[in-house]
């Protein structure tokens, strides 16, 4: 029956198409595109070898828990965290405006969210500071009345990371809410829940999968936010100075410690992809 | 049927569902009972999951209106409007849509919790509900460990446990396999029957509906195009479709071993075994009309008349008075050289082979 079937198949139960051997003929792949293809991979896996191979392994275990490593590491798990609690609040429902409703001018909208994907972050760094600087829109009123300053403190590193990482976070909950039935909204709506009441128990538990993983590519965009951080809360060890901007400024005095603080940043990107290696990296292949 | 009484209280569904799109008016108007199940049958796109659709409010009426035990739930030309979650209906959708991340009895805790029940009455009711459904024991399983069948009556569970004033079923049963069908069947019908809301029933499988409906609605290209219980409509098709559809002439009856003795107080041969409370069930085609008593092999027959004669396509449908209210297709050859005409007497015969049987309800099931 193919209702039944076709039940089957969105409910994920055993399917017998799956275990099939793929028995199509595969042909050769040409010379003319392997060449390029094999230059490719080596120019990508070379640099980060590369990295590995000159890493000072004898002196590594006292640099990594040097003071000035660990600091930038703890302000940049937790500004990175922080980052990635607010895309949280901030995207989910931003998504959800995308993905589930229907109102004038939304591909403009949606196009605005991705702008940070694209633009340079260090012109969003600028960009933040004439917002929020103390002579900016924001900043100037938040400087009178409050009597609050924001660059170049460490809410300024999160306000940077939050600003190129939140399009991360609503693109991949966008598309899981896509993705998702939405007749199971309308049962739960049937059973006398409010539409609250059914984003909490329903919708949420249901996108949950693609809400974590947007959240784990938010927090990797956020710790490895360079650009952004740099130019709108400067280079303070302790307050700003984050792994990437320590990186780059040990580049200039200690080579070597820039290359522990990389090969600790190396680390965390190949353990962010094994855990979301499930979900982006086996694409159409059986999961 | 319908007391007084019964007529004095407001019908749990009145509706004019009116719904435009862009090559497609739905115009349909029709009543449901408290305590009645009626269903909406017809071929695929003729506007039966609309109709179910805007009576659950998940579809905007075009015009028109719905009524649920006598309150105005959607009016467009009076701007009146509720949303589902405060209608009071039950949806059992055809792919059961169970919440995947729920244990079965959280899936039915659902709704009460959802309508203010605290939590521990929301699960003692569903604990309740479930084992109405005999599953019981499958309280604590999320709804990727149940069978179909069993998906279908936590599901059924589930939408029974708001005790809506209106149960709205979406094929119910068509995404489960014949087997497991006709158990859920009988199931499903015991129960309808004790719900005392309405039911509004969509299905494109007229067994379905002749088996749990009181009263068949058939809708084609929008509009119905006949209404009244499955004997009537059996009888006295006003479509081709209907014909071909609803062309089956059904039965309740006691079965002992072979033999069916029918409510009508007639008896029938059957080729299956079967005991208990039955449906038995054969098509007008497999009806045979004699001038004279049958000799030899078909073992039901009996002498009927001529009640009515249609036309349906190739054939003509006979509608047949006597001990049996029966339909029979004939040529229009036979029709001839037998002479029907309106009162005329005849003998009809079914072959035990063509009638098919079904329990009403589980226990009738063992042999």
């Amino acid at each position: 029956m193919t209702v039944a079937a076709a039940h089957e198949i969105k409910t994920g139960h055993s399917s017998p198409a799956r275990k099939r051997r793929d028995l199509t003929v595969r042909r050769r792949t040409p010379l003319v595109t392997l060449l390029p293809a094999l230059i490719g991979l080596a120019y990508l896996v070379l640099p980060l070898a590369g990295l590995v191979i000159r890493a000072p392994w004898a002196t590594l275990p006292e640099r990594l828990v040097a003071p000035e490593v660990l600091m930038a590491l703890w302000l940049s798990v937790q500004t990175a965290t922080i980052a990635t609690i607010a895309c949280l609040f901030l995207g989910v429902p931003l998504a959800w405006l995308l993905a589930r409703s229907s109102f004038r001018g939304r591909q403009l909208v949606r196009a605005l969210v991705t702008v940070p994907m694209v633009l340079p972050p260090v012109v969003g760094g600028v960009a933040l500071l004439l917002v929020f600087g103390r002579r900016g829109i924001v900043g100037s009123w938040l400087d009178s009345a409050f009597r609050i300053t924001l660059p170049f403190s460490t809410a300024a590193v999160v306000m940077a990371q939050v600003f190129v990482a939140l399009p991360f976070l609503v693109i991949a909950v966008e598309g899981t809410l896509r993705g998702a039935d939405t007749r199971y909204e309308e049962a739960a709506s049937s059973l006398g829940a409010s539409r609250w009441t059914t984003f909490r128990r329903v919708t949420l538990p249901l996108i949950a999968p693609g809400v974590a993983a947007g959240a784990v590519l938010s927090w990797a965009r956020a710790l490895g936010e360079f650009g952004a951080t740099i130019t709108f809360a400067g280079n303070f060890p302790g307050r700003t100075q984050t792994m990437p901007v320590a990186v780059y400024l040990a580049l200039e005095t200690d080579v070597d410690a820039a290359i522990v603080l990389s090969l600790v940043l190396l680390v965390v990107a190949v353990g962010i992809l094994a855990s979301l290696r499930e979900r982006w990296l086996s694409s159409g292949a059986t999961a | 049927m319908m007391t007084a009484a019964a007529a004095a209280i407001a019908p749990a569904l009145d509706a004019r569902v009116i719904v435009d799109r862009a090559n497609f008016r739905l115009d349909v108007s029709f009543t449901v009972a408290p305590g009645e199940v009626v269903a909406l049958l017809g071929p695929n796109g003729a506007g039966k999951t609309t109709t179910l659709r805007a009576v659950a409010g998940l579809v905007h009426l075009s015009d028109g209106h719905v009524r649920l035990a006598g309150k105005t739930v959607d009016d467009p030309a009076h701007r009146v409007w509720t949303p589902i979650e405060h209608r009071n209906v039950g949806l059992v959708f055809q792919d059961y849509l169970l919440f995947p991340h729920l244990t079965a009895l959280e899936n039915v805790a659902f709704g009460p919790r959802s309508r203010g029940a605290s939590r521990q009455r929301a699960r003692e009711l569903a604990a309740t509900w479930l084992d109405r459904v005999a599953l019981g024991h499958c309280a604590h399983q999320i709804p990727r460990q149940l069978s179909g069948g069993q998906a279908q009556r936590v599901a059924l569970a589930r939408a029974l446990a708001v005790e809506p004033t209106l149960l709205l079923l979406d094929e119910p049963l068509a995404a489960l396999d014949a087997g497991t069908r006709v158990n859920t069947r009988s199931e499903l019908h015991r129960h309808l029957a004790n719900h005392s809301g309405g039911t509004l029933l969509v299905t494109h499988d007229p067994l379905d509906a002749l088996i749990l409906a009181d009263r068949l609605i058939v809708i084609e290209g929008g509009r119905i195009v006949q209404q009244g219980d499955a004997g009537t409509i059996t009888a006295k098709p006003q479509t081709e479709y209907v014909a071909r559809l609803v062309g089956l002439n059904l039965y309740r009856g006691e079965a002992d071993g072979h033999t069916v003795g029918l409510d009508e107080g007639f008896k029938l041969t059957v080729s299956e075994r079967c005991l208990g409370a039955v449906f038995v069930a054969f098509r007008p085609s497999a009806v045979a009309l004699h001038r004279h008593a049958p000799e030899g092999s078909p073992r039901n027959a009996w002498e009927a008349t001529v009640v009515g004669i249609q036309h349906h396509g190739d054939n003509l449908r006979v509608e047949l008075g006597g001990p049996l209210h029966a339909a029979a297709d004939v040529t229009p050859d036979a029709a001839v050289q037998l002479q029907l005409e309106r009162g005329e007497q005849v003998w009809a015969s079914v072959k035990a082979a063509e009638i098919r049987s079904y329990p009403v309800s589980e226990e009738a099931l063992t042999p």
